[in-house]
Order: C-alpha cells, then sequence, then structure tokens
C-alpha cells in the first residue's frame, strides 16, 4: 500500500494528530515493531509500511487514550472491528483517535514464509500476487496468498468500520470466510478425539501469556491470573488442569466481544490455534443467539452482556448434535 | 470408564439463595431423600456463578456440577438467571467442544416451592454422573495425591 | 572420528537408545520441533532449531521441589524429586550448547542447585553442526561457532554421513558402547566445517557489534534514554524469556489442595508485572524498567558478574517469536547509535 508513509508525514505536519502510530522499521523486512511517531523527522526515518505490518494497532490506543491531544492511527479492516468495541467498552474516546482506515489484501509473515520451507530470508519484493523473496541460498517466489499470516487465511471482512480518512478502497464483508469450517470439522469428532486434539494442542502452552496480552479484548488492568489473592494465579501450568483452565478462562472472558481479529493465534510461539477456542464461542452466539459480529457498529449490546427470555436452556448442549462422551 | 461399586461421585451444586436454596431446604424438611455426596455451595444469584467457579469445583474434585437457580422470569433480581442461563449455555459448551463429557454439567430451574423437584432432579444427577465414572479429563491430579 | 551412514541413522539411535534414554529434536505436526523421546518411529527434524531451547532438559519450566503433608500430628515431609537416569541429548546446535555453560555459572556454583546439577551430570550431549545457518542467527558474536559446537561429542552431517568426533570422557563412554561406529573421514567432515564457515561470512547479522555493551556498562547504559522506545510497544508478555536458552530466572510456588502442599519451581519472567514482587511492592513498576532489566542481564549484569561472559547466546529465537518483533538485536543497535 503506497501513501501510508505520505499520509502519515501529512498528519503531523498539518497539525491534524499530535502523534502518529504506526509501525517501526526493523532490522531486516519481516520485523516491523509498532510504534509511536511525534515528529515529521522521525516518521522520514523510520517509519514503513508494508505486507509485513500485521500487527493489530488498536490495544495501544487505551494507554495512549491518556495522553494529550489526538492520535493518528492506521487501521486495517480487521483492526477497526477490535477499535469500534474497545469505543463501545469505553476504554477509548472516539475523538482522541484520527483513523485512518488502510484497505488491506492480507499481510504476510515470516512464520508462513518458515512454513512454506524458505531459509535464509534476506528481503522480498512485492510482484503482484507474488512475493519475490531472497535468500541466503537463492532467490525464490511464493504466491501471496501462502504468505498470509494465519490469521489472514480466512479473512471475515474488508470492510473499514471507521475511519476518518481512507486510504484505497472500502470493501465488504466477506460472506463466504470459511472461518467456522475447522471449528465444525472439531464439533463432528468425537468427544474423545477432541480431547486428544485439544490435548495435544495445550499441553504445548508455555503460559507466555502472549495470546492474551496482545488480544485487545483482554483489557483488565490487572488479570485473575496474575493476581496473587485472586487464588488462581498460576505463572506456569503445574497440572495439566491448569492448561485448560487458563485457555477456557481466556476465551470465556472475550466471549462475544472478541472481533475474531485472530492475533492469539498469530502471536502464539507454539502456534497453538487458539483462534479455534474464540471461534466456537462466535459460531454458538451465531447460533444460539442469532448473527452476531463484534465491533461491527457501535450500539448493539454483546450476547453476554444480553438476553431474551425465550433463549435455549444449556441443556441445548446436551441435546445438540455429536456423539455423547 | 472403570466404575468402582462402591464408588460415589463428588456433586457440587451451586444453589441460588432465593429459591433453589430454599428449594432444598424444602426438600430436607420433606424429609425426601437425596444423596449425601451433593455439596451445596449458596451464592446470591444464578448469575453469581463465575464459569471459573465450575472449573475450580472439578479441580478440586467434583465429578458433576449443577447450577440451580429461580425460574427464568421468577429472578429476585429480575433478570439475573437469563444471563446466566447464556453463560452456562456457552461455558457447557466449550466444556463439550474440550472434549469432557457433556452430562457432567448440569443447569436446573428449581423454585421454594419446588422441594420434590429439587431431590428428584439431584437423584437423576446423581445417577448420571455415578454411570460416567470419576472425573478424569478436567481433573487436577495434585488434588487427588 | 567415527562415521556412520545416514541411512543407518536409526540403527544409531536403536544403540543409543538401549543405553539410556536418547532424546532427538523432532517435527511435529504443526511444523515445530521439540527435543522427544526417541522411538523406533521417530525422524530426526533436519531443520536447524527447535522452537524451545535445549535448557528444557536440564531446567524444566515446572519441578516439583518438596511436598508436606498436614495432618493433626504434623507436617510430614514428602519427597517428590524426580528421580534421574542417564541420558543422551542428540542434536544440540552450537547455541544451545554453550548456553549450557550460561546455566552452569548460576546453577552449579554454591548454593549447588542439585536438582539441575544432577541431570547435567545424568546427560551426554551430542552437538550438531549447522549446515544451514538462518539470518536470525549471530551466535558468532558471542564467539561460538557453530560449525564446530562444543559438547561431549561433536558431529557433522554431509549427504551421506554423520561424522562423529568425540571430546569428553562422557563422549568417549558412549562411543565405546556404539560398535557400529565406523572409522570416519576427517577430510570430509572438515569439508562440511567449511562450508558452514562460508554461509557464516554472508550472515546479515555477522557484524553485530558489542564493544559498547558487557561488563562495566552499567552506569554507561542504565539511564539511556532509548530504553523508552525500544520497550513502547513491549506486551509485557514473556514468549523472548521462556524460548530464551539463557534465561534462569524462576518463582517457587506452592499448590495446596486441602491436606497437603506441593512446593514447585517454575520459570518466571522479567518481563510479568509480578516478577520479583514483594510485600514491599514491584520494584519496577513499568514495562520500560521491566524491559530494560532483561536486556541489561544479558549485556551487562551477567557478564559483570561471570568474567564478561555475556547470557545471551545469538540463537535468534526472540527475534523469530517476539509477538512485536522487539529484540535483543535492535536493542543492541539503538545502543549503539547513541553513543559517541
Amino acid at each position: 500500500m503506497q501513501g501510508v508513509k505520505q499520509k502519515a508525514l501529512e498528519l503531523l505536519t498539518g497539525g491534524k494528530a499530535d502523534r502518529v502510530l504506526g509501525w517501526r522499521r526493523g532490522e531486516t523486512f519481516y520485523d516491523p515493531t509498532p510504534g509511536v511517531f511525534a515528529s515529521a523527522e522521525e516518521v522520514e526515518r523510520d517509519f514503513v509500511f508494508d505486507a509485513f505490518c500485521g500487527a493489530n494497532l488498536s490495544k495501544y490506543l487505551i494507554a495512549l487514550d491518556r495522553a494529550e491531544g489526538v492520535t493518528a492511527v492506521f487501521l486495517k479492516p480487521c483492526d477497526s472491528y477490535s477499535l469500534v468495541q474497545l469505543i463501545k467498552e469505553h476504554r477509548i474516546h472516539r475523538e482522541k483517535v484520527y483513523i485512518v482506515g488502510v484497505a488491506c489484501e492480507g499481510m504476510c509473515g515470516y512464520d508462513a514464509l518458515m512454513k512454506a520451507g524458505i531459509e535464509g530470508v534476506l528481503s522480498f519484493e512485492e510482484e503482484g500476487d507474488a512475493l519475490k523473496v531472497h535468500t541466503l541460498y537463492g532467490d525464490t517466489v511464493i504466491a501471496r496468498k501462502d504468505a498470509l499470516l494465519s490469521k489472514c487465511e480466512h479473512c471475515k471482512s474488508k470492510r473499514i468500520v471507521t475511519y476518518d480518512e481512507l486510504l484505497g478502497e472500502q470493501g465488504d464483508e466477506v460472506a463466504d470466510s470459511g472461518r467456522f469450517d475447522e471449528v465444525a470439522r472439531l464439533e463432528k469428532m468425537t468427544p474423545e478425539d477432541r480431547f486428544a486434539f485439544w490435548q495435544n494442542e495445550l499441553s504445548r502452552c508455555i503460559r507466555c501469556n502472549a495470546c492474551r496480552n496482545v488480544c485487545p479484548a483482554c483489557s483488565c488492568e490487572k488479570c485473575v491470573f496474575d493476581n496473587p489473592d485472586s487464588g488462581i494465579r498460576n505463572k506456569a501450568a503445574a497440572d495439566s488442569f491448569e492448561e485448560n483452565m487458563f485457555h477456557i478462562i481466556r476465551a470465556f472472558h472475550v466471549a462475544s466481544r472478541c472481533t475474531d481479529c485472530g492475533e492469539c493465534t498469530r502471536v502464539c510461539p507454539q502456534r497453538i490455534p487458539l483462534h479455534l477456542l474464540n471461534r466456537k464461542f462466535i459460531k454458538d452466539i451465531n447460533e444460539l443467539y442469532g448473527e452476531y459480529q463484534a465491533g461491527a457498529d457501535f450500539d448493539t449490546r454483546p450476547a453476554l452482556l444480553n438476553f431474551q427470555t425465550g433463549d435455549c436452556e444449556p441443556s441445548i448442549v446436551h441435546v445438540r448434535g455429536g456423539e455423547r462422551a | 470408564m472403570s466404575v468402582k461399586t462402591d464408588w460415589k461421585p463428588t456433586i457440587v451444586a451451586f444453589c441460588c439463595n432465593w429459591c433453589s436454596y430454599a428449594g432444598a431446604d424444602l426438600s430436607g424438611t420433606n424429609r425426601l431423600q437425596y444423596p449425601a455426596n451433593v455439596k451445596i455451595i449458596r451464592i446470591p444469584c444464578s448469575c453469581r456463578l463465575n464459569p471459573m467457579f465450575v472449573l475450580r469445583a472439578f479441580q478440586r474434585g467434583a465429578d458433576g456440577v449443577i447450577l440451580c437457580g429461580c425460574h427464568p422470569g421468577d429472578c429476585h433480581y429480575t433478570t439475573g438467571n437469563y444471563y446466566a442461563r447464556r453463560r452456562m449455555t456457552l461455558l457447557f459448551s466449550m466444556l463439550d467442544y474440550l472434549g469432557i463429557e457433556r452430562d457432567r454439567t448440569r443447569v436446573e430451574w428449581v423454585s421454594a416451592a419446588e422441594g420434590a423437584k429439587f431431590a428428584a432432579t439431584m437423584n437423576e444427577f446423581v445417577a448420571t454422573v455415578t454411570a460416567l465414572g470419576e472425573n478424569r479429563r478436567l481433573e487436577d491430579l495434585r488434588c487427588k495425591a | 572420528m567415527k562415521q556412520i551412514a545416514l541411512n543407518r541413522l536409526d540403527e544409531l539411535f536403536a544403540a543409543i537408545s538401549a543405553r539410556q534414554t536418547l532424546l532427538i529434536p523432532q517435527q511435529l505436526e504443526n511444523g515445530d520441533a521439540e527435543f522427544r523421546p526417541w522411538s523406533a518411529e521417530a525422524k530426526l527434524y533436519t531443520g536447524l532449531k527447535t522452537s524451545r531451547s535445549a535448557k528444557d532438559a536440564f531446567f524444566p519450566q515446572v519441578e516439583n521441589l518438596v511436598g508436606f503433608k498436614v495432618s493433626e500430628q504434623g507436617i510430614e515431609l514428602m519427597d517428590t524429586r524426580d528421580e534421574v537416569q542417564p541420558f543422551t541429548l542428540f542434536g544440540v546446535r552450537g547455541c544451545d550448547a554453550r548456553s549450557f555453560d550460561i546455566l552452569d555459572r548460576v546453577f552449579l556454583a554454591e548454593p549447588v542447585d542439585t536438582f539441575y546439577a544432577d541431570r547435567r551430570a545424568a546427560a551426554t550431549v551430542v552437538t550438531l553442526a549447522c549446515n544451514r545457518p538462518e539470518t536470525t542467527c549471530f551466535c558468532q558474536s558471542f564467539g561460538i561457532d557453530p560449525s564446530r559446537p562444543a559438547g561431549d561429542v561433536t558431529c557433522w552431517m554431509d549427504a551421506e554421513n554423520l561424522y562423529w568426533q568425540p571430546n569428553t570422557d562422557k563422549g568417549r563412554a558412549l562411543t565405546e558402547a556404539l560398535s557400529l561406529l565406523e572409522e570416519g573421514e576427517e577430510a570430509r567432515a572438515k569439508r562440511v566445517e567449511e562450508d558452514i564457515q562460508a554461509v557464516l561470512k554472508r550472515l546479515p547479522l555477522k557484524d553485530l557489534s558489542l564493544d559498547h555493551v558487557g561488563a562495566g556498562k552499567t552506569k554507561a547504559l542504565f539511564d539511556r534514554p532509548e530504553w523508552a522506545e525500544l520497550s513502547e510497544a513491549c506486551l509485557g508478555c514473556g514468549a523472548c524469556t521462556f524460548v530464551c536458552p539463557t534465561c534462569q530466572c524462576y518463582d517457587i510456588e506452592e499448590f495446596k489442595s486441602g491436606g497437603s502442599v506441593r512446593r514447585f519451581r517454575c520459570w518466571d519472567s522479567c518481563m510479568y508485572s509480578d516478577f520479583t514482587l514483594m510485600s514491599a511492592g514491584q520494584p519496577r513498576p513499568t514495562q520500560t524498567e521491566r524491559f530494560r532489566q532483561r536486556f541489561m542481564h544479558k549485556l551487562v549484569y551477567y557478564p559483570d558478574n561471570q568474567d564478561g561472559l555475556f547470557s545471551c547466546v545469538g540463537c535468534g529465537r526472540c527475534l523469530v517469536k517476539c509477538p512485536i518483533h522487539m529484540n535483543i538485536v535492535k536493542v543492541i543497535n539503538a545502543l549503539k547509535e547513541g553513543t559517541a
């Protein structure tokens, strides 16, 4: 996407924003870090935006909300859902953010290059739908769709929910994203197989808390899992029970507020498909309480902060399809 | 699932203060029988039940967890049980998704006048969980040592 | 020097495994690799690094220390220590091999950590030269030679053979027990070494300069303004510390289950808000201070205490695993820019 850096300069010099939240160039191409830029010189020197700027910047705005003045931010469609959800929860004041929506065709990640077996990456060039990658061991070409971040594989929407300004074209929700296919596949398995599947995944957890800390919906000042007075603080899963507990509670606490931005899975150093827990809640909510997309608007109530007198009973879990344990 | 003949499950029953706890009381004063391995924990409203309580009950040795509250529409706080209903639906569904036996969890609405329903529900739930056997998938081995 | 054809690797592993437990890097379904006990179906992972470091073999994330049973008669102590059996750790890379030295200086210094010491004594470490170093590798900067890694036994691999060079008594004992090893061709191992050396010269991080960090630099670096900008995006997660081969901090916690108490230790991370929490409060109240602690420890405090040895081995795991791509290379370079 061209013009992002130019826009950052413009916003700072034109006085529309006191600071800009964007990406700082890394040592190489796949490692930009989110950063706050206060001056045009800084932007000139360090600002970068390219196919590897996949991080969701919304959560940083909670802290920046306390700073004087307006923060300009660049949001991809999925990031805009997170921001709207945070505004809805009164964690961020809308008027303190100047939102530049950036159209997105899916972001790429180092992990995907590794998975594709590309070793020794040095630099890349975007060539239409492909990435030309220079490596220590020769040049290679990879289709952009094969280099996507895990969270971009089943993009749910190209629509930027709210913005002050738009770079590129506004998009639509993706009707056939297929994002629940994997959840449905798991639901069809026997409870024994599901249990084995999740034990295999969750037992790799090292409790680094990256999934929790990156999550825009996880915005408690002090998490129960860090609080020595909560009685359930644990720094490491000393028993398999604790692996289950952490991940159930983490996903439950954001249920109906989770926008499915997929950051949890992107950051997991152990590559646990954590989004499959969140998507299970979203799928259940859609099926039991009507379609609901967190962060898609400013006024609807999240499903768990709402009810209907005619809601189904919890026993629906017992009567819905699938084998019994 | 090996079930020893003399094995009795531990059941934790979270009961709301206004309806179900009174219902349990009534079943007692009416001399209705339900197994002694049902441990009642009184909570102010069914919606006080944090999902963590359910997990912690399993961790500390429960083989089944049941939530009892006022019938929908009769909540002492007007709407608490409606929220509880959605939460438990999603939590139970998640436990099922993780491969934990879905018959270990249950929600039942029991009013203060339904002593007989309370006893019957507990008898039935204990029988169900007894048939399932010990909770192995959501246990904490350190609590069993 | 010994050698064995690659198509006989399984025989070699079976022979080692018959003698004692053998851990080798194995690929998981998701593409990552981990050290796992060898079995007849196991395949040696041919990629560069395991996702977690090899330190887990000596310093596991969670470990029981002692238990107590509380009764009316009083408190009874329970020995919960796992029995340690001799084992062989095969396929360790040069960076991870150096990390054992770094951990040794902490855990084997007085008072000796007997849990760690038992495992170290029980292990025979077989290292493997890195045929295809990654662009995230910078072990050279710390004086590590990935073409000739240290260890009880050093191995090289080319398209046909595994070359086997015992270095220590433990390594020689293992070698003697493996009669299937043939006489090795030193020249061919040497060729592998030279090929690796050629790649090392082309690595993008090969010129990482460490002159401005190290022992005695506390005053020069502690109050540097760069810490604020470097740490501004840090999420405060522990991914970097938990994949790091040299991070050694742990916390001791107790789990109470009615009648008994389990005292265990588990890894802790200086990135966490409750790291070294005391009754007086948290000595590092903001993420900037916690972030600084991590890098000052690796680049200044540890060298201060250990004859200038850095507590980083350049394995590059944090470069890949950090959710926001902040890492020790960026820190070292940023601190350099500011030095006149």
